[in-house]
């Protein structure tokens, strides 16, 4: 979607300006830290980090500007294998053996979590998206609270959802869920057991309304139609 | 009053005490969700009126409640309150499920969090189905519950017999 | 905030019945306000610590209506992901289809074409008047003055007749698709929509003069709850709340690149220095009359056209990631979308305003009185599925 136009040589391949200084100033300020990049002219900008630069780059991101937080959270990129549970998968998923050969998103990845965050500039009025890998045996980062204030909810939120620790945090603890809830219901291995206890109630014989002969015995789909 | 609990009282006089019950309630609302709205302005709105239907919104507290109307979406984490708020009204009490999150679970009856249907853990007089049902719609329950009302046995209710639609 | 030496001395030479009082030493109080409160917009619990009646310390308990939206989202296909997740913030109907339409057809490359822009914005900002006329009433109610919640209703009640005149629907429209919208307006929309515009400005007035004019609304207002810039920035704190204390911050203006029609009104962002309880009120009734007079220019520009992209009948979103913010009634909503190809999502993130506006509960009230407490939540202005997703 980024590179440049292979067959319309007359219409230049669309630069981002601004969004490449700002991912260029970020790598300036990280150095090493910075694993990769990624921009979509005109639309956003990825940062790939480290996770031993997180911590920093919270700080960093702040002295640029970058004072107003707007989200953190995570992705699982463990492939859907519960799914729907509505009919017989048509392709039968494949799960890697390793977690660097799961599929990532932009700017790549080679493990199964991923910590995803948002800050924005409230003068340059411009947002940049932080990401960093966790490894899967030390499922663990700083906490970004003590430099956003708003963090403090969202990474109870995502030790909630993901198991993920966030050290230094003050008080991470349940957040949505009761507090005798068992297992972390965003990692792509917790099922919806409703979904395999009860079948898909669109799939199911519909029965004629009272005072109708019953119509063919096939099964109907939900309105939905896929 | 001790003559209609044993099931003495005639007949008018039953169905008389019926309509002065049933014609004066206060109805305790579990406003939870989107269906909420809808029964505010079901309840509050000069448009849907409900107390032209002798129906009184906001009671002080649950024990001066005739019925509840359950509206929205009931997790896990909130059903303990809602049971222990239902025991804290005194008999004879209703109950309205509005909305189908509260009938069944709703849009989200595949969820990890949702308890699908609050008759799992209070006994539902009427259900309401919408997503969220219109104000007239929630009226049209109330209605339907004062015409239950109406046709109560009150003595088999005070004994503890099974309550059986008639 | 313990009582020292100096407070014991003047209150015990001043004030004969306190000398009793002072005696009586107790630790402080822990008050539960919620879940079921009809002081809060739904299900939230707030745990306050007092000693006496002011708050020490203050705990949010959230997640009464979690219901779970991104686990559910992924199990999904597009078109049933819009039709769920009308209901996260649920006054503001159409305005939550609005992000994730934005991001799928990001992702697909595909744009609506300008009537549908046009209406999605029309329907876009009637959701806002929708969401914070209840609001400008609500919060009467919640000080203690009924009368404008009625009033709000019924004034209400003309922006859900003109919703449903077009979408059949007085709540959850469902009206938005990948690629445009369901259906064109009727006839004879547009000229009843300005009337009903005059009407809400109308109401505006009213609550100008009946709630903010009022002696005894001023008082529980001004000067309570006050949330600095650094602090609303920090937290993460959008929509009104941020333009309050003084953040100039509104993406209708400052979003150029979205593809909604905003770019075409000319209007007034509203901000406003103070930050405290009534400055938010005040900014929320500014911004009603702005959303109507954005409705009038955008009624008035409306394009003729199609209002649906050629897109094909069974939607599958091509691999990628795509985050669009919007500029919702309580604050800024945003949904990224990680696609993976597949005719569902395969990770929704959902960015709520009221997460955020909720998570400085905790640094507002300290040091509050108890009935602040309330002023601060009913101004704040959260909506439960909002923040619980």
């Amino acid at each position: 979607m980024s590179s440049a136009d292979t067959d319309a040589p007359v219409a230049e391949a669309p630069t981002d300006e601004r969004r490449d200084a700002l991912v260029a100033r970020v790598q300036a300020k990280l150095g090493a830290g910075v694993v990769e990049t990624h921009v979509i002219p005109g639309v956003d900008a990825w940062v790939r980090v480290t996770r031993d630069a997180w911590a920093d780059a919270a700080q960093v991101m702040t002295d640029l500007g970058f004072t107003f937080f707007d989200y953190l959270s995570a992705i699982d990129w463990y492939p859907n294998i519960h799914g729907k549970n509505e009919e017989p998968p048509t392709n039968p998923i494949v799960v890697p053996a390793t977690s660097a050969e799961l599929e990532h998103g932009v700017t790549g990845g080679e493990t199964r979590f991923q910590l995803i965050a948002r800050v924005y500039s409230p003068e340059e009025k411009i947002g940049l998206h932080l990401k960093a890998d966790l490894p899967d045996d030390d499922l663990a980062a700083p906490t970004w609270s003590r430099v956003y204030f708003g963090a403090d909810w969202h990474e109870r939120e995502v030790w909630e959802m993901f198991g993920i620790d966030f050290r230094g945090h003050r008080n991470l603890a349940h957040l949505y869920l009761p507090g005798d809830f068992e297992g972390h219901p965003l990692r792509k291995d917790f099922p919806l057991l409703a979904r395999h206890v009860k079948p898909w109630p669109g799939l199911v014989d519909v029965e004629a309304m009272p005072g109708e002969p019953d119509e063919d015995e096939d099964a109907t789909e939900g309105g939905e139609g896929e | 009053m001790g003559l209609i609990e044993k099931g003495k009282a005639p007949k008018p006089l039953a169905s008389l005490l019926n309509t002065a019950r049933r014609y004066s309630m206060w109805v305790y609302q579990w406003g939870l969700a989107c269906c909420a709205i809808e029964m505010a302005a079901a309840l509050g709105s000069p448009r849907y009126d409900v107390m032209r239907l002798g129906v009184i919104p906001l009671p002080a507290s649950p024990r001066q409640a005739d019925f509840v109307i359950v509206s929205g979406t009931v997790t896990d984490k909130l059903a303990p309150a809602l049971k222990r708020l239902y025991e804290q009204m005194p008999e004879p009490k209703y109950v309205i499920s509005m909305g189908s999150c509260a009938n069944c679970g709703g849009p989200y009856w595949d969820s990890y969090s949702v308890t699908k249907g609050v008759d799992q853990i209070v006994p539902v007089d009427v259900y309401v189905p919408g997503c969220p049902p219109r104000p007239e719609a929630l009226l049209e329950g109330i209605v339907l519950l004062q015409q239950r009302i109406g046709k109560e046995d009150i003595a088999a209710r005070w004994r503890g017999d099974p309550i059986v639609v008639g | 905030m313990t009582i020292t030496e100096r407070d014991r001395h003047y209150v015990s030479t001043t004030l004969s019945e306190a000398r009793v009082n002072l005696e009586i030493e107790t630790d402080g109080m822990t008050l539960n306000l919620g879940p079921q409160h009809p002081a809060t917009h739904g299900t939230l619990r707030i745990i306050v610590k007092l000693d006496g009646e002011q708050v020490v310390a203050c705990e949010v308990g959230a997640g009464y209506m979690h219901r779970g939206y991104e686990k559910l989202c992924e199990v999904r296909t597009y078109p049933q992901v819009t039709t769920l997740i009308n209901r996260i913030d649920w006054l503001s109907h159409f305005a939550n289809e609005v992000p994730f339409i934005l991001a799928a057809e990001q992702l697909m490359g595909i744009e609506a074409p300008p009537r549908a822009q046009y209406i999605r914005t029309i329907f876009h900002e009637m959701a806002r008047l929708g969401n914070i006329t209840l609001f400008l009433g609500e919060m009467g109610l919640q000080l203690g003055a009924m009368t404008a919640t009625f009033y709000a209703f019924r004034d209400r009640e003309h922006v859900l007749n003109l919703l449903e005149a077009v979408t059949g629907g007085r709540f959850h429209p469902n009206f938005d698709r990948i690629g445009g919208l369901k259906d064109d307006l009727p006839k004879g929309w547009v000229d009843e929509c300005h009337a009903v515009m005059k009407k809400i400005r109308g109401f505006c007035d009213e609550m100008e003069d009946l709630v903010m004019g009022n002696e005894i609304f001023q008082v529980r207002t001004r000067g309570i709850g006050i949330i600095p810039k650094h602090i609303a920035l920090s937290y993460g704190l959008t929509g009104a709340n941020a333009r309050a204390s003084g953040v100039d911050l509104d993406l209708r203006r400052d979003d150029k690149d979205i593809a909604m029609a905003w770019k075409h009104a000319d209007f007034k962002v509203w901000t406003h220095p103070d930050g405290d309880s009534f400055a938010r009120y005040w900014v929320r009734l500014q911004e009603v009359r702005e959303s109507t007079y954005i409705i009038d220019q955008l009624l008035d520009g409306l394009p003729a056209g199609p209002i649906m992209a050629k897109v094909p009948r069974i939607i599958k979103v091509p691999a990628g990631e795509a985050y669009v913010q919007t500029e919702n009634p309580l604050g800024w909503m945003g949904f990224y979308v990680v696609s993976k190809g597949d005719l569902g999502p395969f990770r929704v993130k959902i960015r709520t305003a009221s997460f955020n506006n909720t998570s400085v509960i905790p640094w507002v009230c300290r040091g509050l009185y108890v009935p602040d407490v309330i002023t601060v939540l009913a101004s704040l202005y959260f909506i439960l599925g909002d923040i619980d997703r």
